[in-house]
């Protein structure tokens, strides 16, 4: 199939059937509304479901629920939406059920606002709900990555028997781009006999399975919580995905950006290149696992004098970023909070500044 | 070489259907396209707007501060984003609700009529493809076929509105030219 002018919600959509995902639970919400509004009409073609919950909350359970019993399921939202959804996220965790959140961000906090942001850096990489728990983080920066994210959401979700959320700021939902489906659609069913509570006729065993979250052993819960510790860890070891971007030339600035924002951060970089400035950047793909080593070592660059966060949130991914640069430079943040998308020239600005601060 | 052209009216004149045809065609024609909405409080009553993005190379930015063409179907969005157009772009101007020019020296400023074009063939509610056509006409953003397609692709399901759309294509290019 050849390439279709496609919204990324819509697009978001039609990657999540073609992945094998059947059923659907979701509330509507500005700006990702046309998710639901898309499956709404695509799920009965395909024999799949389409419910429309009575809150975010119940929508939670109704994911859990169904992955619970061995479905491929997913759910959209936007920012409140998703605050909504925290504790059974942390529920969905701790019983290692696979599953895909998305998160088309808004402004907040609070109802904040309808446009583009990056505000919910935190709530998806470090909690949201309760609990010691992890999601694997995706952040696409155009509608075709976001579909090519949601073809690998569904297997990397089962592979670790975590829920994967994918987030992307209000542009990625609402922008119009060419997309390509890949060709090979299917995607084969993990074996969940191991653990799903989907009947033992089905699985022609005697065992039963049990999906729990209560441990009041607190020996039991220590090693229950140890167990899902291994378990990000190794995610950190395999699942890491970033772009290098002109990180092989002799840079004075290292950006590091993610979503729209990064491709805003291009166009500046391309744009100072011009001018005889040169700025490298990294773009996260994977918010969690996040892209220490490359941010690590991008930092060590002998030209490297300062490294810029750029995010559309008042100061959340650079927490990361210093972290990962252990000291080793400055490290400044850029951004905007309101739904203004900040522009070139903007960034720009904000590396001669630094330029001619460093 | 990047070209950024904005539609902008208020809600109800096709604003995003102009610029979702146009990307369209850019796409048929091999070209990266992105086109983005303005979804905030302004489609609500005010001036609705979209932008369309066309570039041989992948888009960085999608968001454009200062569009290389405008199309202008009110006024209101004409005094809002003449000022932004860049040096040498088109603006057409909807002249049947504009009684303003665009006030700028440096710019191609193309005056049409459209929806006295559109209500004299008998298809009021094409105004919208009259602009587009006009405007790709004059700026030759895309390859104006491939528009002329993409308009007949757009009413593929309503198949007796495409006679009228195309008499609104043909209308708005004479005009273009004229």
């Amino acid at each position: 199939m050849g390439k279709v002018l496609m919204k990324g919600n819509e697009a978001i959509a039609e990657a999540a059937i073609r992945a094998g995902c059947l059923n659907y639970f979701a509330y509507p919400i500005t700006p990702q509304s046309e998710v639901a509004e898309y499956l709404a009409k695509r799920m009965p073609e395909v024999d799949g479901v389409f419910l429309q919950g009575e809150s975010e909350v119940a929508v939670g359970y109704m994911i859990f629920g169904a992955s619970a019993c061995g479905a491929r399921v997913m759910t959209t939202s936007s920012s409140p939406g998703v605050s909504l959804m925290g504790e059974a996220i942390s529920y969905i965790t701790a019983a290692q059920c696979p599953a895909v959140f998305v998160n088309i961000m808004r402004g907040g906090p609070g109802l904040g606002g309808i446009l583009p942001s990056q505000a919910d850096y935190f709530q998806a990489t470090k909690g949201g709900g309760h609990g010691d728990y992890r999601l694997l983080v995706m952040a696409p920066a155009s509608v075709q990555e976001a579909v090519e994210m949601m073809m690998e959401a569904f297997p990397l979700a089962e592979k670790y028997r975590n829920p994967v959320m994918l987030v992307g700021d209000g542009l990625i939902g609402q922008m119009m781009e060419p997309v390509e489906f890949p060709d090979n659609l299917s995607i084969p069913a993990t074996n969940k006999d191991a653990w799903a509570t989907n009947g033992m006729d089905t699985r022609k065993s005697d065992k039963r399975n049990l999906v729990k979250t209560l441990y009041l052993n607190p020996e039991e819960l220590n090693a229950h919580n140890l167990l899902l510790k291994a378990k990000y860890e190794r995610m950190k070891q395999e699942a890491v995905k970033y772009e290098p971007y002109n990180l092989d030339s002799a840079y004075q600035v290292l950006i590091v950006s993610y979503g729209t924002m990064s491709r805003v951060c291009k166009t500046a970089i391309d744009m100072l290149k011009d001018e005889g400035i040169e700025v490298g950047m990294v773009r996260p793909q994977t918010l969690f696992p996040f892209p220490e080593q490359a941010i690590f070592e991008a930092a060590a660059c002998e030209s490297c004098k300062v490294a810029l966060s750029v995010e559309m949130s008042m100061g959340q991914m650079i927490e990361d970023v210093e972290r990962c640069i252990k000291g080793r430079l400055p490290v400044k943040w850029h951004g905007k909070c309101g739904g203004d998308v900040p522009t070139p020239e903007e960034v720009i600005d904000a590396v001669k500044r630094l330029i001619a601060e460093y | 070489m990047q070209n950024e052209v904005m539609f902008a009216g208020f809600g109800g004149q096709g604003i995003m259907l102009m610029g979702k045809i146009l990307a369209h065609a850019a796409m048929e024609q091999g070209l990266e396209v992105a086109w983005i909405p303005s979804y905030g409080p302004e489609m609500r009553g005010g001036t609705a707007y979209c932008t369309v993005v066309v570039n041989e190379r992948p888009i960085g930015s999608p968001i454009i501060r200062n569009p290389r063409h405008l199309v202008a179907m009110n006024r209101p969005s004409l005094e809002k984003f003449a000022p932004m157009v860049k040096t040498g772009g088109v603006i057409l101007i909807n002249s049947s609700l504009i009684d303003i020019g665009a006030g700028r020296t440096d710019v191609d400023a193309l005056n049409v009529p459209v929806n006295e074009i559109a209500a004299e063939i008998g298809a009021a509610k094409a105004a919208n493809i009259v602009a587009l056509a006009a405007f790709v006409s004059r700026s030759h953003i895309v390859d104006f076929e491939l528009m002329r397609e993409a308009v007949k692709n757009e009413f593929a399901a309503k198949a007796k509105f495409i006679p009228l759309n195309m008499k609104a294509v043909d209308r708005g290019a004479e005009i273009a030219q004229a």
